[in-house]
């Protein structure tokens, strides 16, 4: 192992810092026992337990992941076909039009993305709710699934899938059989990031949920408006550890499979 | 051994698998097969042998279907085959990249063909392990092809395009991806493979080495026409254009006119202060016609003296050697700069060899050897 040299470690230690500390922060002061946020008064997990009491809460959280696995869902189907069009479909009138326009909504200010999507909803006549959160959700996580999933499409060997055709499936069959089987993993990952997505969004939630539907961001943004609680620093510590046990799993389950594939491949060379 | 000839081309009763009729294809401006006819038959091993971008791979292509003729027809057992899919077709291929599919294991890439075919489990079974013996593979079975070398990925790809019995096996450019040695190994294991199943193979390539190893005919091809149909051998003793006897092996080429002399003889004028050569041909040539004569290096004889009887002499001096190991080939220069390469087997040791740099030498060749062609 090298030593960092001085300044790195410096370098090292400010970004870090910079990073974290905030949450640092929020972590230990939701094991606050004191309800003044700024002031330590020891250490307890009361807070956690006052959470579970919270039916606001606990309804907005139950809103938002329904929310998430449907959108999310909804947008890895939707983008992998758009993905599927503009990098097989060859050329067609306005293909141009189509793979620039899908991509705008990730440029998009996110505010006219919900105000437009609140006129619409306003225009047709659909009261705000959980499906409109879902549909919103949907708009906008769709075109991220569609640029990971296209990423991986522009790499995948044509061959295989006309060896399938080839071999007798039609071509419905060669996708479910032999191209969708080998994009699973970036048709997963796009899944991943529209639920990630989903959680998340405060500002296009705000405009297309209703008095009926609440998500969590929405619930925490106007409470944190009446004053920061230590419920809130507990909440959001759950959160936290969710999502960086969810990256950690990510990471090792890959992070192995490519070293598993590396041996394997040098053991089959070795036997040549 | 089987005593008669295998040659339905020479009969004309004999049915072709195949027909090309006038097919053209046309990729926008391009054309990549130029109005070509061409039969092959049942058991044969047809090689399509041209440089990239000659059309042999749009030939293949067409035949399993990924593209159709702009013009023309293609029959298959005597139907017209363009409007059958390629999932329809009794035709399978072995792809360049092998295209195997990495999520399944060596019997699943076999057996994902006949599962299409709905074929029941224990004949899908047993025609599975007769793949996988034929090929060779039976240890890898489990093994995903990630798993296993370069050569018996090669095998998987061949066992799965053969497990469906196709009438029809087309390979492109099979053997590309193996190292020299495992290639010339493999060449001979398709040889077996396609007398055993009887099946027909058309292999497109661009190694004319394999073309020659391994087929039955060889079609040479240069932008999208056909330049020559015939047997390995024929296509080498008798090539019948200067395109065909440069692009397979290697050749002198001497140009000059042609004078007849006698039956099916000329005598070739091809450079001033030269002695004019002899050459035979069944092709009329008219007097005064430009033509090339085509001479194979080992058929040049090298010699420090002038053979007595030779009816084609002409005198030089060592240029350059070429030791190959088993052969050597000499560059001669002649005395008006021309080059003629001479090739020898080394059935002596090195130390012993009778020619070195500089040595003025003869190089004789009988009227026979050289082919007469026009331009």
């Amino acid at each position: 192992m090298n030593r960092l040299s001085w300044f790195n470690t410096v370098s090292l230690t400010l970004g870090f810092a910079f990073l974290y500390i905030p949450m640092v922060i929020l972590i230990i002061f939701s094991f606050n026992e004191s309800k003044l946020v700024t002031v330590w008064a020891g250490f307890s997990t009361k807070w956690y337990g006052e959470l579970m009491q919270n039916q606001a809460f606990l309804d907005a959280a139950w809103v938002t992941v329904r929310v998430a696995v449907f959108s999310s869902t909804l947008a890895t189907i939707l983008g992998t076909m758009a993905a599927y069009v503009m990098v097989r479909g060859g050329r067609f009138f306005g293909r141009t039009l189509f793979s620039g326009m899908i991509y705008a909504p990730l440029v998009m200010p996110e505010v006219i993305t919900g105000l437009s999507l609140l006129l619409l909803f306003i225009g047709i006549g659909l009261d705000r709710g959980i499906l409109t959160i879902v549909l919103a959700h949907t708009t906008f996580s769709m075109c991220y699934v569609s640029v990971v999933v296209s990423s991986r499409l522009v790499t995948f060997d044509r061959s295989l899938e006309e060896a399938a055709l080839d071999l007798g499936c039609s071509p419905a069959q060669a996708f479910r059989l032999v191209t969708l089987p080998i994009i699973a993993p970036a048709v997963i990952s796009g899944w991943l990031l529209a639920f990630t997505l989903s959680l998340d969004d405060l500002v296009i939630a705000s405009f297309t949920s209703g008095p009926s539907a609440t998500t969590l961001p929405i619930k925490i943004f106007s409470a944190v408006r009446l004053g920061v609680s230590p419920e809130i620093n507990a909440l959001s510590t759950i959160m936290i550890a969710v999502v960086t046990v969810g990256v950690i799993t990510a990471s090792l389950v890959s992070k192995r499979a490519m070293v598993r594939q590396r041996q394997e491949e040098q053991a089959a060379a070795r036997t040549e | 051994m089987n005593s008669t000839v295998f040659a339905p081309w020479d009969d004309p009763q004999a049915k072709p698998l195949i027909q090309f009729k006038n097919v053209t294809k046309r990729f926008g401006g391009f054309t990549a097969i130029d109005n070509l006819s061409l039969d092959i038959f049942e058991r044969e091993f047809f090689a399509l042998l041209g440089p990239s971008g000659c059309g042999k791979t749009t030939m293949m292509r067409m035949l399993a279907g990924f593209e159709q003729p702009s013009e023309g027809t293609i029959l298959l057992s005597g139907q017209d085959i363009a409007p059958v899919p390629p999932n329809k077709r009794a035709v399978n291929m072995m792809f360049q990249s092998y295209a195997l599919f990495p999520h399944l294991n060596v019997w699943d890439n076999i057996a994902f063909g006949l599962r299409r075919d709905n074929m029941p489990k224990h004949d899908l079974e047993d025609r599975v392990e007769e793949m996988l013996r034929l090929t060779r593979l039976e240890k890898f079975a489990r093994r995903k092809p990630h798993q296993i070398s370069g050569g018996q990925r090669q095998r998987v790809a061949l066992a799965r395009s053969l497990a469906k019995a196709p009438k029809l096996l087309l390979l492109d450019e099979p053997l590309g991806a193996l190292d020299k040695k495992l290639r010339q190994d493999t060449q001979f294991e398709l040889m077996d493979i396609q007398e055993k199943t009887g099946t027909t193979f058309v292999i497109v390539t661009h190694d004319q080495e394999e073309a020659m190893t391994v087929a039955s005919r060889v079609a040479v091809m240069d932008q999208g026409k056909l330049m020559q149909v015939a047997t390995p051998d024929r296509i080498y003793e008798n090539p019948n254009s200067v395109y065909v006897a440069d692009f397979i092996g290697d050749v002198n080429i001497i140009q000059g006119r042609a004078t007849s002399t006698g039956e099916d003889t000329y005598r070739i004028d091809w450079a001033e202060g030269q002695p004019p050569l002899t050459a035979t041909s069944a092709n009329h040539f008219s007097d005064g016609q430009t033509c090339h004569l085509a001479i194979r290096p080992e058929k040049v004889t090298i010699s420090a003296e002038r053979p007595a009887d030779a009816v084609n002499a002409v005198q030089g001096k060592v240029h350059d050697i070429a030791y190959l190991g088993n052969l050597s080939t000499y560059y001669v220069e002649l005395s008006n700069g021309i080059i003629i390469k001479a090739q020898t087997a080394n059935t002596r040791r090195i130390s012993r060899r009778s020619f070195t740099w500089e040595d003025p030498v003869w190089l004789s060749w009988t009227a026979t050897a050289a082919v007469l062609l026009a331009d």
